[in-house]
């Protein structure tokens, strides 16, 4: 730990020193506490650490996302400056890379957002609505379109990444936070700051508010 | 007894979880069999969740891009850091 404390600052000119450094960085820092430690006591071998094992993978994501390499590469970098700003936040509750990587989707899902001028919807009226006698008053058409059939086609794939974006911040960060990272409740919960029980209830608003922005495009006629 | 399909979609989230308890379960399930707007509701609920997992990330369907990620380029890899420094000063 203080053999952390006493290295040189790096010096980003000359690339084998680099490399060197990089190599004898990797042996602590494979070690998650060691480099969350380093991370916030604002280590510079720690950051680029960080960036250069996880920038690789973290950049795949954001690109299936953006489709577009300079706005990848700007959401990317909002990502790993998120990152190091919430720090202290993270708590072990889910591991370091999962941590990342909902991360680097919500920052791609806000910047899709203001690129396709995307306008936030109001999560209350997508919930769905109920008669008097307890039977739901807005049945839609059957989705005959299965997941795996929309993730095949790229301009539905699009469709779905548009309507996760649409969502309030809440909603969209527990959806990706449960679904697409599969935590648990308990992990969500812990990095959101709420119980689990609201936790819950928000997921089941998010996902019924996306169910009803997916539902036009899921009854299998080419949408317009 | 769940008669209305309120209380049938108010449990969804935690019957696909199996968090149901089995009595409650049952009457879920009851209800479903009778209900087929609350069957096509569930399914389509069901669908959702796997058109997020399956459209925005890359796993773990493609977990061969976790497993060999691709290379940054390494002047990105140092606009990063360039960034990351400057905010923290
Ligand atoms: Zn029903």
């Amino acid at each position: 730990m203080t053999e952390r404390r006493t290295r040189p600052r790096l010096n980003l000119c000359r690339h084998e020193d680099r490399l060197l450094r990089y190599r004898q960085m990797n042996r602590s820092y494979t070690d998650e506490t060691v480099l969350v430690t380093g991370l916030r006591d604002g280590d510079e071998a720690a950051y680029e650490y960080l960036v250069r094992e996880h920038g690789g993978r973290l950049l795949s994501v954001i690109r299936r996302i953006l489709r577009n390499e300079d706005e990848s590469a700007d959401a990317l970098q909002d990502t790993f400056i998120a990152a190091f700003k919430n720090i202290d936040r993270f708590e072990g509750a889910a591991k370091l890379t999962t941590w990342l990587h909902q991360i680097a989707v919500n920052a791609a899902l806000m910047k899709l957002r203001k690129k396709r001028n995307i306008h936030e919807r109001s999560v209350e009226d997508l919930l769905p609505q109920f008669l008097d006698d307890g039977h739901r008053a807005d049945v839609g058409p059957t989705w005959t379109l299965t997941a795996d059939q929309v993730a095949e086609q790229a301009e539905l794939t699009g469709v779905v990444h548009e309507q996760i974006a649409a969502l309030p911040d809440q909603y969209r960060e527990v959806i990706v936070l449960r679904d697409i990272e599969q935590v648990s409740t308990d992990e969500a919960a812990q990095v959101l700051n709420i119980t689990p029980g609201a936790l819950k209830v928000r997921l089941h608003r998010a996902r019924q508010a996306l169910r009803k922005l997916l539902e036009p495009h899921m009854a299998g006629e080419k949408s317009a | 007894m769940i008669k209305k399909c309120k209380k049938c979609i108010e449990f969804l989230a935690d019957y696909l979880e199996g968090e149901l308890p089995e009595d409650q379960a049952a009457e879920f399930e009851m209800h479903l069999n009778l209900c087929p707007p609350c069957r096509e509701y569930l399914n389509s609920y069901r669908e959702t969740i796997k058109l997020t997992r399956k459209c925005m990330c890359d796993h773990p369907e493609h977990e061969d891009d976790c497993k060999s990620p691709p290379q940054m380029p390494e002047s990105l890899v140092q606009a990063i850091i360039k960034a990351c420094k400057s905010k923290d000063e």
